[in-house]
């Protein structure tokens, strides 16, 4: 399995001065900063010779900037209707029908083009929150059963096991019924159902690493449980879970189309979000395809990005394909 | 072996407890309280005051708990706000439709993911490979609802081969015994009724079974790829069995284990599909049923629709569970 990261160095042993010791906030990804022939650079350089990697990344970067600078891309607001006054009932005005609507209208008079770019901010927003909600979260669960093991160990795990027993739309579709529509319920319901996938990993990967050499020698040096498990066992447990971050930001991208698909997300009907634009374009499906094929489209290839790229780093952490 | 299931068993009762204390938050939980939620709009003064008291809201917590076990132990859930009809019912008449679903969206995926898995990884790191691989991270990508939308564009707008909608033609007067509307045709023998009823269930049937596809493709190709070079395979083949008799009962069976692991998983997940297939199909089983749930605040029937899934998937997990030791002797040892 790709779990176990060993240590690459004799100097992982000794806590130099130089180490710092984790904060609260340990969810940050702790080992680039580590000099030397570390996994991580190791992984990175076999991550820049696979074409699946440079091609989500490429994915993931242009996604990046689009949300980024929505403002100076998107000719009108996510929210605005300026074509409202071209829109009658039996038509609904195509691609290149208008030099102004680049890629056409929706049915309240939207352009399609610039609620698309909006979308890929929303899509950002949602994802990446909610995929932190459930990394911080998960990681919090996964510390402190891996670490104190016993029975903090069994009430944690059985905790996840509830989580885990309602399938995780369900899940969600249940945190939002008690939140409320709207954007913060959407986040926190996709950050609650992924919980326990990052939980389970985090624990297992410190029970494997339990037994490791340099945890014998840590605890031979004298160092407190404390030490041992925030500045040895945390860091090298991490990698799985971050690959797991990774991809868990597509299926955040996925579900937070899906639960807006099914109107959770709250706010105008004509707020521009990928999911929410599949919504209504079910009644039109027929005579403007391209309404539901377009934002489809940019939520798959955004899916596609940190899935190839979650992929390629799983499989450079992976010793065997060293 | 009995003892095995008996085990598990057992320790699906503290999840399942566990469970409905969350679910018993929950509804305590719900915008206005429980007695507003159970009346939705009819919630005037008089009429929480008469659902406090006849649910008791106004007693201590665990008495509630107790009773409100109780109910739930004797099946009752209350009534939906939007039917009148018991919640029980309403998933007993909508969950045949879920299953004829699945069952459609399973085969499929199994039917193609296995094979597709298994000439993967005979042809690796050839065109047959990359193939399977780039349709399985498609399968993954492409939202389920989406995907629909192409089916339903493609195959039910531009190409009339299927309908677009639905589980049967309202202009079919089909006999129901079961509700299972394939099976009824079946039974009854009103063919035309059991095919249109399998032709309604071929679109969302492809669009749910895709993702399940892309992970069995997945799964097959890497465990068959872990066994191929066994060294049991290579004795088979160097005793001459032939190459079917090696693929059948000596890879195959072997790398089985994980891919059974994994359609059971997908079950879970296939319900979660369920709910935006039968969605953009308007197909009328619990999927559907709990999507409009959602919009009317019908709280009874999402709290007695989480604790059936739930209960439905933790005993396809037993099952899963059962089936290691049907194809792994090992595992019945221990």
């Amino acid at each position: 399995m790709s779990m176990t990261l060993p240590p690459s160095g004799g100097s992982e042993l000794t806590p130099g001065p130089g180490v710092p010791e984790p904060g609260p906030g340990a969810g940050a990804p702790p080992a680039p900063s580590r000099r030397g022939n570390s996994v991580w650079r190791d992984a990175f350089t076999r991550l820049r010779r696979n074409p699946a990697a440079i091609a989500g990344a490429v994915i993931v970067v242009v996604f990046l900037l689009v949300a980024a600078f929505a403002p100076l891309i998107a000719p009108y607001g996510g929210n605005d209707l300026p074509g409202r006054k071209e829109i009658i009932p039996t038509h609904i005005p195509g691609p290149g029908e208008f030099e102004q609507y680049l890629l056409g209208l929706d049915r309240f008079g939207g352009d399609v083009f610039s609620k698309l770019i909006w979308g890929a901010r929303a899509s950002l927003v949602i994802g990446v929150v909610s995929t932190a909600f459930g990394l911080v979260g998960g990681m919090a669960l996964g510390l402190l059963a891996g670490g104190f093991g016993g029975w903090v160990d069994n009430v944690i795990m059985r905790f996840v096991d509830i989580l885990l027993s309602v399938p995780n739309l369900l899940l969600a579709v249940s945190i939002a019924a008690v939140l409320g529509q709207g954007q913060y319920a959407v986040m926190i319901a996709i950050g609650v159902s992924a919980v326990p996938i990052f939980a389970r990993l985090l624990r297992s990967s410190m029970l494997q690493n339990k037994g490791a050499d340099y945890i014998l020698a840590a605890q031979t040096l004298g160092l407190s449980r404390r030490t041992i498990t925030m500045s040895h066992l945390l860091p090298n447990s991490v990698g799985p879970v971050i690959v797991q971050a990774t991809l868990t930001l597509a299926t955040a991208v996925i579900d937070a189309a899906a639960l807006s698909f099914l109107g959770l997300g709250g706010g105008l009907p004509q707020t521009a979000e990928w999911g929410r634009m599949l919504t209504y374009a079910q009644a039109e499906l027929g005579i403007a395809p391209q309404l539901a094929f377009l934002p489809g489209a940019c939520i798959a290839i955004t899916a596609l990005g940190f899935t190839l790229l979650g992929e390629s780093l799983r499989e450079s952490l992976d010793p065997k394909s060293r | 072996m009995l003892r095995v299931i008996g085990k598990r068993i057992a320790l699906l009762v503290p999840t399942l407890l566990g469970l409905s204390i969350l679910l018993f938050v929950w509804v305590r939980n719900l915008p206005g309280g429980p007695a507003t939620a159970l009346l939705g709009d009819k919630a005037t003064p008089e009429a929480v005051a008469r659902i406090n008291e006849a649910y008791g809201f106004d007693r201590p917590i665990i008495v509630q708990y107790l009773q409100y076990m109780g109910k739930l132990l004797s099946g009752d859930f209350g009534v939906s706000l939007q039917t009148g009809r018991t919640v029980t019912e309403e998933f007993a008449t909508r969950f045949p439709a879920t299953v004829e679903l699945t069952v459609v969206a399973l085969v499929f995926a199994i039917g193609v993911g296995i094979p597709l898995g298994y000439w993967a990884a005979r042809h690796v790191r050839k065109w047959q490979d990359h193939f399977s691989v780039v349709l399985s991270l498609l399968g993954i990508v492409i939202p389920v609802f989406f995907l629909a939308f192409i089916l339903k564009w493609v195959f039910a707008i531009q190409l009339p081969w299927f309908p677009t909608d639905g589980r049967q033609n309202p202009r079919i007067n089909a006999t129901h015994i079961t509700d299972f509307y394939v099976l009824d045709g079946l039974l009854t023998r009103e063919w035309d009724a059991a095919w249109d009823a399998f032709m309604h269930l071929v679109l969302p049937g492809l669009a749910l079974g895709t993702i399940p596809l892309a992970i069995i493709v997945r799964i097959t190709r890497a465990s068959v790829l872990e066994v191929v070079n066994a060294d049991y395979v290579r004795t088979a083949r160097a005793k001459g069995l032939t190459e079917k008799l090696i693929r059948n009962r000596f890879i195959l069976r072997n790398a089985m284990l994980p891919v059974t692991t994994t359609i059971g998983l997908q079950l879970g997940l296939m319900i979660s599909g369920a709910v935006l297939t039968e969605t953009v199909f308007a197909f009328s089983g619990i999927g559907r049923f709990l999507r409009d749930a959602i919009f009317t605040l019908d709280y009874p029937v999402l709290q007695g629709f989480v604790i059936f899934i739930a209960i439905f998937y933790a005993l396809i997990n037993l099952l899963v569970d059962i089936s290691y030791g049907l194809i792994d002797p090992r595992v019945r040892v221990q």
